[in-house]
């Protein structure tokens, strides 16, 4: 007997073509109306350029705009760097002191519900701008990161606890062997929560640094583009930034279901 | 007949068959008045009695909430006693090498493959010479060998069990404390886990105190039922079950076995304060 294939297997797979291919029709539909819109109403560039001179726009001005990704994407991932290892390592160091968790949780949740858009112009005044930068996407992207390990450093199975205190483990053994892989699922929620902020948070300082910058990543090239009635470019440069967060996005899933797919459930029912 | 004179003698020879069996040798923990009053005011535990022979298979025995895994807890040193006193006698010592514990639930990390979780106790106590060959030696007792490699997640639920019972086994404990370790198993893996266990016993010669709400398990596993009254928990009485081991399911069904249940049913349930 030919091993059949299980039954719901075939619509399991359409199922998931289906969840791939759907976006691109909505897309394509999406794109459609909005060439159909601009021709029809013969709409002039600087109200809304069709998508077609978006593209062409995003070929021509490569070079300009390909120098603001780089600066943006470096900032964005300098940000998220640093977000992961403040908070990855304040949470690490609040589980491990209550004292030191009284004194500054309250403050790392300050410094998260103050808008970043309204330090950043008071960061710019005392720091270098790539700093300023670099400190806005710090500080929207580590919250997410220390609240989540926070959360799975404190959500220890208690039976293992146990079963460590049982044999005697030390605090580095129960930090190293217990809590840190029982939180990898929370923290690399976290992670993806924070790769997409970085990219706001590097945005946001952006545009706040305005024309003063010598170095412009895309955030300046739309502020700078609408000053200029550029409206193409100021489309092109979005369609960059909104790309940049889709990769951060897919990327960072993709490494927590490569972490977690032997183990936890989530990578056993989500693809990424 | 030298025997029928005094026949106690053989009990102290070493090697006779009599003093091999289990239960009739040397107190290796006394557990006396044992109290215990959580921080939130519940009284687990008041006036428990308990002594341990050395390689006896006793069950603890009562409704749920009686304490019952306090007094575990209260062994392995998990949770202090709020009065009474705990004594170790002869060469076993409190300490992590001479305890093995069976939680409820596997317990298992789901992060680790089966044979890592095994190692876990031995890498602990920072022995990490021939801890692979410590595992693999006790998922062989257990039947888990060919499964060292898979993760948690990928065993059924008894198999999960074995895998806790081997992490209990590798630091070749003289005690084994296991809490309701089958309860969340469906009644043939549980037999057989029983029929397992009880081998394990027998070929190891460990003491085992083991909790569980089920009259039909703690007859069918042990030399002796201490049944417990509720909350607060203390022995009610103790019962020995006296048939011969090894016990198979022709015991599991046979006359001797249930009269045996009847007896400690009606005890547990006079404990309860049942008119029964």
């Amino acid at each position: 007997m030919s091993p059949a294939p299980a039954p719901g297997e075939e619509e399991r797979r359409r199922d998931r073509s289906l969840r791939f291919v759907l976006p691109f029709v909505v897309l394509g539909v999406l794109i459609a109306v909005w060439h159909g819109v601009v021709s029809y109403w013969e709409l002039p560039p600087f109200k809304l350029p069709g998508p077609s001179l978006v593209f062409t726009t995003l070929i021509s001005d490569w070079p300009v705009l390909s120098r603001s990704l780089a600066i943006t994407l470096i900032t964005t991932i300098q940000g998220f760097l640093l977000a992961a290892t403040g908070g990855i390592g304040l949470a690490i160091l609040f589980n491990q002191s209550r004292l030191v968790e009284y004194s500054f949780y309250p403050y790392a949740v300050i410094l998260q519900v103050t808008p970043v858009l309204a330090i950043a112009p008071l960061l710019l005044i005392y720091m270098p701008q790539q700093l300023a930068v670099l400190s806005c996407a710090w500080i929207v992207a580590f919250f997410p990161v220390l609240a989540n390990t926070t959360l799975g450093l404190n959500s220890v199975d208690r039976n293992l606890a146990d079963l460590f205190r049982l044999y005697g483990a030390t605090r580095l053994q129960v930090l190293w062997e217990l809590k840190l892989p029982g939180a990898l699922p929370h923290i690399l929620t976290g992670l993806r929560i924070a790769g997409g902020l970085s990219l706001i948070g590097a945005v946001v300082a952006e545009i706040a640094a305005g024309s003063s910058g010598v170095e412009s990543g895309l955030a300046y090239r739309i502020v700078e583009s609408g000053y200029r009635l550029n409206i193409p470019r100021m489309f092109a440069a979005l369609v960059l930034l909104s790309i940049s967060g889709i990769v951060i996005f897919f990327v960072l899933s993709l490494l927590s279901h490569l972490l977690l797919r032997r183990w936890h459930e989530s990578a056993l029912v989500e693809e990424f | 007949m030298p025997e029928s004179l005094i026949p106690g003698l053989w009990l102290w020879i070493p090697g006779s068959p009599l003093s091999r069996r289990p239960g009739k040798t040397r107190t290796v923990l006394a557990l006396r008045n044992i109290g215990k009053i959580f921080p939130n005011g519940v009284e687990a535990l008041a006036g428990f009695d308990m002594r341990l022979h050395a390689g006896e298979f006793v069950s603890l025995l009562g409704p749920s909430g009686c304490g019952k895994s306090t007094v575990l807890r209260i062994i392995t040193g998990l949770t202090e006693p709020t009065s009474g006193t705990l004594e170790w006698l002869g060469s076993s010592q409190r300490g992590p090498q001479r305890l093995g514990f069976v939680f409820q639930e596997p317990t298992l990390m789901p992060w680790a493959s089966v044979a890592s979780n095994v190692t876990l106790p031995l890498k602990l106590e920072g022995r990490h010479e021939n801890a692979d060959k410590l595992a693999n030696d006790a998922l062989a007792r257990v039947g888990l060998s060919e499964f060292a490699d898979k993760y948690p997640r990928e065993l059924s639920g008894g198999m999960k069990m074995r895998a806790s019972i081997a992490r209990a086994l590798v630091t070749e404990p003289t005690l084994l404390l296991m809490d309701e370790p089958f309860a969340a198993l469906d009644e043939i893996t549980r037999f057989r886990l029983n029929n397992d266990l009880l081998g394990l016993w027998q070929s190891l010669g460990k003491t085992v105190v083991f909790v569980t709400h089920s009259v039909f398990e703690s007859v069918y596993l042990s030399q002796r039922v201490i049944v417990m009254t509720p909350r607060p928990g203390r022995v009610f009485t103790e019962l020995s079950i006296d048939s011969p081991y090894p016990r198979d399911e022709r015991f599991r069904t046979s006359a001797e076995y249930a009269a045996c249940c009847r007896r400690v049913a009606e005890a547990l349930a006079r404990g309860m304060g049942d008119e029964a």
